[in-house]
């Protein structure tokens, strides 16, 4: 009965206007170099009052059109992020780039058709398998802000190398890690780094379909490359190597700790009950990222401790 | 609105007089009486913090959803069943710790949030009663399981791994079966899971035991505490009677 009552206050609650009514992420085009500006997102996970709105997406005003890099969460957040950009430029959408296939990266290409939406080809076969369950799983977790919304297949195999557009040399960096497909988009006139997902920044790393040995051979590649300003998939931008060194910090100490727990026969629980670091205290969302990643990546470094009896 | 609550209130109180000896439920489920009437009528239920089942607050993968229990502060356990009120297999598994520490470790698969509850039988007749409430996105139990999904599933039947740590006073075992697990709620796939697990000493003596129900996570790892010396034989069967067998050696 308490669940009940509960129940319906929540729904009381959630239907007045002040919350999710208007469905305004609040975007707002910050400028990071020229021509090129950023929508920087919460860092918290997705809910029913940030809509989704927890990602970095970015867009650079070319002299032949703009390129976006990233679209958001859902249809909304790139129709959103359209408007913002038309209050910048009325030049043509020339290309829209997906870093990679998870939903907060890739839901809002929608809003951008029909302008040509590239990926790299690990990427363009994620959104064509995944990409129905996980808009299912946004409306589950943000509800009333995914409406509309449909996942759009990048129609342009992007080809890693170096393309110019209107002024701007644009080099497609191919990386895994994060995901088996890990686009980053340096631009090597102005110096900026779209990183993706590769780099976070004071926001715990996420790891549903990590690599991580191949996480660290992407952030050594990134690390070399000479930046200007990095733009993390999330969390704010830098312009030193300290988000590189972040997440490889936390990556390290994420491995380390799993491999220790299995040598020692731990089992899931035991892991997820470790001491975080004082370090790591300011990454948002370390406690619970520690507990997903535990799921995602012990079951296969426990199973290299086991040995076959029969 | 308040008479309609008044009324429903009232008749709450009358359906409860029948069933006074169910305690209230501290995870306030609806489902909850239902599962005392269903598995725990035949002795007296009790809530006790002495059972810990420990879960993470939310299922990131429903297939493979981890649970703890430690009932080692209770003497005298007969058996401890694990169930989940809102799967639609409610049971997931019942483990007899014979020689063993009352502690052990296992994953499953959840369809819907849910408690998931230990109840430990004591010698003096009595459930003894810990949980938590999971929250999951859902759907575990209607998926195929990943080995169907690639098809070789058969190749690996029955394949056990294990490992063993010596950690002061028990040994930690792992052992994990390959098995699909099969809940028979995937349509064409009937239901297809180990029903027994029988840990033995050398001399035949039983360290412990497990019966898994269909929920029990799919190529299923458990996490037990056993007592110091000698080899453990393995000992398993499943519900289309295929026996699998393995020894560590000590």
């Amino acid at each position: 009965m308490r669940r009940l009552l509960g129940g319906l206050v929540l729904f009381i609650f959630f239907s007045q206007p002040l919350f999710a009514a208007k469905f305004d992420y609040g975007l707002n085009a910050k400028p990071v170099a020229d021509n090129t500006y950023l929508f920087i997102g919460k860092k918290e996970d997705f809910n029913f009052q940030n809509g989704g709105n927890i990602v970095n997406s970015g867009f650079i005003i070319t002299d032949e059109g703009v390129v976006v890099i990233d679209t958001g969460s859902s249809r909304r957040y790139g129709e959103q992020m359209l408007a913002e950009i038309r209050k910048q430029t009325n030049k043509p959408i020339f290309k829209v780039i997906n870093t990679h296939h998870h939903p907060d990266h890739f839901l809002g290409n929608q809003a951008f058709k029909p302008a040509p939406i590239a990926a790299l080809k690990g990427t363009v076969k994620g959104i064509k398998n995944s990409g129905d369950m996980f808009a299912e799983n946004l409306y589950r977790m943000t509800g009333d802000w995914m409406r509309g919304t449909e996942a759009v297949v990048p129609d342009i195999t992007l080809q890693p190398g170096i393309e110019e557009i209107g002024g701007h040399e644009l080099e497609y960096i191919e990386l895994s890690g994060h995901t088996g497909s890990d686009l980053a988009v340096f631009d090597r006139t102005t110096g900026v780094l779209f990183a993706g997902d590769l780099v976070f920044h004071n926001r715990t790393l996420t790891t549903p379909h990590a690599i991580p040995e191949k996480w660290f051979v992407a952030l050594d590649k990134l690390a070399k490359l000479p930046f200007k300003v990095l733009i993390p998939g999330h969390g704010e931008p830098v312009s030193d190597l300290s988000a590189i060194e972040q997440t490889r910090d936390y990556l390290r100490w994420l491995v380390t700790t799993l491999e220790n727990g299995a040598n020692k026969g731990l089992s899931m629980n035991e892991v997820m009950q470790t001491e975080i670091p004082a370090r790591f205290a300011g990454l948002a969302l370390v406690k619970s990222e520690l507990n997903r990643s535990v799921v995602h990546l012990y079951p296969g470094i426990e199973k290299k401790t086991l040995h076959k009896l029969n | 609105m308040r008479l309609f609550l008044c009324v429903l209130l009232m008749v709450g109180s009358f359906s409860m007089a029948s069933a006074e000896e169910i305690p209230e439920d501290p995870l306030g489920s609806i489902q909850w009486d239902d599962m005392v009437r269903a598995y725990l009528s035949e002795h007296k239920v009790v809530f006790d913090d002495r059972v810990k089942v420990v879960a993470p607050e939310f299922a990131e993968d429903s297939m493979n959803v981890p649970v703890s229990v430690d009932a080692s502060e209770l003497t005298g356990i007969k058996e401890i069943f694990l169930f989940a009120e809102f799967n639609p297999i409610p049971k997931i598994l019942k483990f007899y710790p014979e020689a063993s520490k009352a502690a052990f470790s296992f994953r499953f698969k959840i369809q819907q949030a849910s408690p998931v509850r230990a109840a430990v039988l004591t010698n003096d007749n009595i459930w003894h009663v810990g949980g938590v409430w999971i929250d999951a996105a859902g759907g575990g139990c209607t998926r195929a399981s990943d080995d169907r999904l690639a098809g070789d599933w058969a190749d690996h039947l029955g394949e056990i791994y294990a490992a063993v740590w010596d950690t002061g006073t028990v040994r930690r075992t792992k052992i994990s079966i390959s098995h699909p697990m099969d809940t028979g709620l995937v349509a064409g796939i009937p239901s297809f899971y180990i029903e027994e697990i029988q840990l033995t000493d050398d001399a035949g003596k039983l360290l412990a035991r497990i019966e898994p129900y269909e929920p029990v996570q799919e190529n299923p790892v458990f996490t037990l505490d056993l007592g110091k010396n000698g080899s453990i034989n393995i000992e398993a069967i499943d519900n289309n009677a295929n026996e699998f067998s393995a020894r560590i050696v000590r």
